[in-house]
């Protein structure tokens, strides 16, 4: 297997872009980082794009192609990677996958969404393709419906409570106040979370990730062709993908997402390395309650310890473990499909040392974590710094 | 072998509103509709109710009291004025619902507040016949008044539905029907509201029809009110049912078990099965039931019931009678869906 | 425009949604609903055949919806739950005849059969399962 490195990286600001299309979007994205790590282009050799629902929010399939010819890389073959929410993850292992079986020497993973080119409810219903339409959204289901039911089955069985889901809110938003790129750039209160209107019970608008649009995209090669480019590569020492039932309600236990346990220890097993070893982690919290099960998942703390961790303050920036620095899903924007890339993105700036008044200091080694749907796909990529 | 009622089960969503509350809206005074009408408040359904989901709850009652296998029913008809389509059977929803498909024979009837009677007439000849096994007759309806007519006041929801078999709990010992064209009532094709004749619809339609079909049924089986313990007839309103109790010499405490429209208004098609049901709740082994339901149009069916066996296990009448939620008119028109959204 | 359910993906589905036909595993005696072809613990051994839930279980979770899915907002706010079957199985449905405020974790529903949505004012309606709580008698 070849090793791999991150040697570009390109993010669009966060947020609602009236005025660009996803074409646009994509292409701002993909020549950020082909010039980041100062190639002509003509270098790459396959493009993976994640994107989760263009046909649904724009009309448009067949993005791959799209994408090829928006970055101008034709006629190289370009793949549209299709996994949910989890989508940009999704296509980030493709490209890794593809580059460490020695297939490319040079490849890039880009992902996008453009959400706001239709009514928010049609946006709603589009996302809620990543749950089971039969026996989930038939019934009356919607996606911040399921993540309240694993709230509220979090709650009785670990007496986790509806401040400690606002604590994670209160510390994302704080670290997105710090991005640039970042949707909500602003700070927010426990009291202004608990006082949102109520969405689905126990979770509240402030406890919801928005519809965002953006694009993310990151180049990425064999160790012979990083060394002659980069500077300083981010390599990506693991990577893990799990799936589970599509449905929350067939899950054993709909507290745990399996997938995130199984992504997780294999991408964490190829690292060789523990929970204990990783200083920053960019965790799936596309609801306040996701990233509770995020770092209970992941094996930071111990399963119904994540509300109280929280608030003791374990995963705010430059603490034990920084969580979500680039505000997360939360504040810095969901663009669905762009999400799993820009996570690369944000790891990729702090292992160099480039993350501006957000920067984690000490980073060594970091985690992504990006999940499909309540549960039933999940990406961890863990990555490091330096020779290694 | 005798034929009759083998098991049966009811229903009545939990909404209610009161006539106060209508009343308050169209600026009359409710004391005016609470005398005249003897109703005091009316069933409203659930915003995801319609005629065919109170049939199907009807009929799940009504399989729960007996051990029979759906599969033998050969026969489900469901008499209502207000089937979610106007083309495509309730019958159909209901007989999947239970099971009982694909070896049966469905159709819906409509006869205005008639119709359930008229499905349990013919699953009794069905039976009889020997064409099927058991039949389920169900009356079931979800009746709309237009905003600021008196129907608005009474048009209720709800539903009863029978299981006729051989070996009954309960014998149909006789029926007999009275039909002319009167048109007291009606609703064309297409319109969302019934039409009605005032005060036409009482002596021409709903006393001529009853009293007649009465007593036809006892002239025809020899008997008299005295040989009935309950007597339940059509009630369109708390005053229409006594009167004509009162002009056939019945003994209003004979009618009372059976009279529940104070508490649900009219349940239309449900009506006349809602308050048999509720008698055959508290009937012993051996009463005998006079049974007289009025379809505007307009016609009656009469029967005459025999308890045979002790009545075990029914899902009681009273229980969803007494299980309310009251609205108040803005959550009402919402429930009846008179929003335009 | 609401996402139109065409007949088929509505019609397919009737015998589960309206009275909770789900499969049997009789080698180790697993339920299964939404049901199973084949029964994942025993595989090749297996005997699956159909079976009918009895249509009464516990609430797993519920939340309260504010923000309905689309064809939903007459019912807001409505309960939505995950319940758990006494034969095993989980599902998702709401909670219907009842508020907010009566409803908890553990509490013992019945299966109820109820409009779910329709495909406007002139298209079919789709029936399913509801749970309601056990009424005392």
């Amino acid at each position: 297997m070849e090793k791999v490195a991150i040697i570009g990286i390109g993010q669009t600001k966060f947020g609602e872009h009236w005025k660009y299309s996803l074409r646009d979007l994509m292409a701002e994205a993909g020549k950020k980082a082909v010039d980041d790590c100062g190639i002509a282009g003509k270098e790459i050799q396959a493009i993976y794009g994640g994107t989760m629902s263009a046909g649904r929010m724009i009309g448009q399939e067949h993005i791959g192609a799209l994408i090829a010819d928006a970055m101008g890389l034709t006629p190289i073959p370009s793949t549209r990677v299709e996994n949910a929410c989890a989508s940009g993850g999704t296509a980030l292992r493709e490209a890794y996958l593809a580059v460490s079986g020695g297939h490319y020497d040079m490849v890039v993973a880009g992902g996008v969404e453009k959400m706001t080119d239709v009514y928010t409810d049609q946006a709603s219903l589009a996302l809620g393709g990543a749950a089971d339409q039969e026996w989930e959204v038939f019934f009356g289901a919607t996606f911040p419906s399921l993540y309240a039911l694993i709230a509220k089955r979090h709650m009785y069985e670990y007496g986790t409570t509806e401040e400690q889901l606002a604590r994670v809110a209160v510390k994302n938003h704080h670290n997105g106040a710090l991005n640039p790129l970042a949707q909500f750039p602003f700070e927010v209160s426990i009291e202004q979370v608990m006082e949102s209107p109520k969405v689905a019970e126990p979770l509240k608008l402030l406890d919801c990730s928005p519809i965002t649009d953006g694009a993310a995209a990151v180049i990425l090669a064999n160790e012979e062709t990083a060394k002659k480019i980069a500077d300083t590569p981010v390599w990506i020492n693991g990577s893990g993908q799990a799936s589970d039932t599509l449905a929350l309600h067939d899950r054993t236990n709909i507290c745990t997402l399996n997938a995130s346990v199984v992504a997780g220890k294999k991408a964490m097993k190829q690292a060789g390395v523990t929970p204990k070893q990783i200083d920053l982690a960019e965790v799936h919290d596309c609801f306040t309650i996701a990233e509770i099960c995020a770092i209970e998942d992941l094996g930071f703390v111990k399963k119904g310890e994540g509300g109280k961790s929280m608030e003791d303050g374990m995963f705010d920036l430059n603490s034990s473990i920084s969580i979500n620095p680039s505000g997360g899903l939360k504040a810095c924007g969901h663009p669905v499909g762009a999400t799993g890339v820009k996570q690369a993105v944000e790891i990729a700036e702090h292992l160099r040392g480039e993350a501006g008044k957000r920067q984690v200091e000490n980073v060594e080694i970091a985690l992504t974590h990006n999940v499909g749907g309540s549960g039933a796909s999940c990406v961890v990529h863990v990555f490091s710094r330096g020779g290694n | 072998m005798s034929v009759g009622i083998v098991g049966y089960g009811a229903y009545v969503p939990r909404y209610r509103i009161k006539v106060e509350e209508i009343a308050a809206i169209w600026g009359k005074n409710p004391e005016d509709y609470k005398k005249g009408l003897k109703v005091a408040e009316k069933s409203v359904p659930g915003v995801d109710e319609d005629a065919a989901t109170i049939a199907v709850q009807c009929a799940r009652n009504a399989l729960d009291m007996t051990g029979i296998d759906p599969q033998n029913i050969g026969a489900v008809y469901v008499g209502s004025e207000s089937h979610p389509y106007a083309v495509k059977p309730t019958g159909t929803i209901v007989a999947e619902a239970i099971n009982a498909t694909p070896e049966l024979t469905s159709a819906d009837y409509e006869f205005a507040c008639k119709a359930g009677t008229a499905a349990m007439q013919v699953c009794m000849a069905l039976v009889k016949s020997d064409m099927i096994e058991y039949g389920l007759a169900v009356g079931a309806d979800t009746s709309q008044g237009r905003p600021g007519d008196a129907l608005e006041y009474t048009a209720a929801a709800g539903g009863a539905a029978f299981l006729i078999g051989k070996d009954p709990l309960v014998e149909i010992e006789h029926t007999c029907s009275f039909t002319t064209d009167t048109p007291d009532f009606w609703r064309r094709e297409g319109q969302e509201y019934p039409r009605h004749g005032a005060r036409f619809t009482g002596e021409p339609a709903y006393f001529r029809h009853v009293i007649s079909a009465t007593k036809l049924l006892l002239d025809k089986t020899g008997t008299s009110i005295n040989d009935y313990d309950f007597v339940v007839f059509h009630q369109p309103n708390g005053k229409f049912p006594l009167k004509a109790g009162k002009r056939l010499g019945i003994p209003p405490e004979k009618m009372l078990p059976g009279l529940l429209v104070n508490k649900i208004g009219n349940t239309y098609s449900g009506a006349t099965p809602l308050g048999l049901a509720a008698i055959l709740d508290q009937a012993e082994k051996g009463d005998r039931i006079l049974a007289t339901s009025f379809g505007s149009g307009a016609g009656s069916d009469s029967f005459a019931l025999k308890v045979l066996k002790k009545i075990e296990n029914p899902h009681p009448v009273k229980k969803y009678i007494e299980n309310k939620k009251y609205l108040n008119y803005g959550e009402y028109v919402k429930h009846r869906r008179k929003i335009k959204m | 425009m609401p996402h139109r359910k065409s007949l088929g993906l509505v019609w397919r589905r009737i015998p589960q949604r309206y009275r909770l036909m789900g499969t049997k595993c009789f080698t180790c005696g697993s339920h299964f609903f939404p049901p199973r072809p084949w029964c994942p613990k025993c595989r090749r051994k297996g005997k699956i055949e159909k079976h009918k839930m009895k249509g009464r279980g516990k609430i797993h979770s519920y939340t309260i919806v504010n923000v309905p899915q689309q064809g939903f907002d007459l019912e807001v706010p409505y309960i939505l739950a995950i319940i758990e079957l006494l034969e095993g199985p989980k599902l998702t449905a709401e909670i219907t005849n009842t508020e907010p405020e009566h409803v908890s974790i553990g509490m013992p529903v019945k299966m109820v059969f109820r409009k779910i949505s329709e495909d406007g004012d002139s298209g079919i309606i789709h029936y399913g399962y509801k749970f309601e709580p056990e009424l005392k008698e």
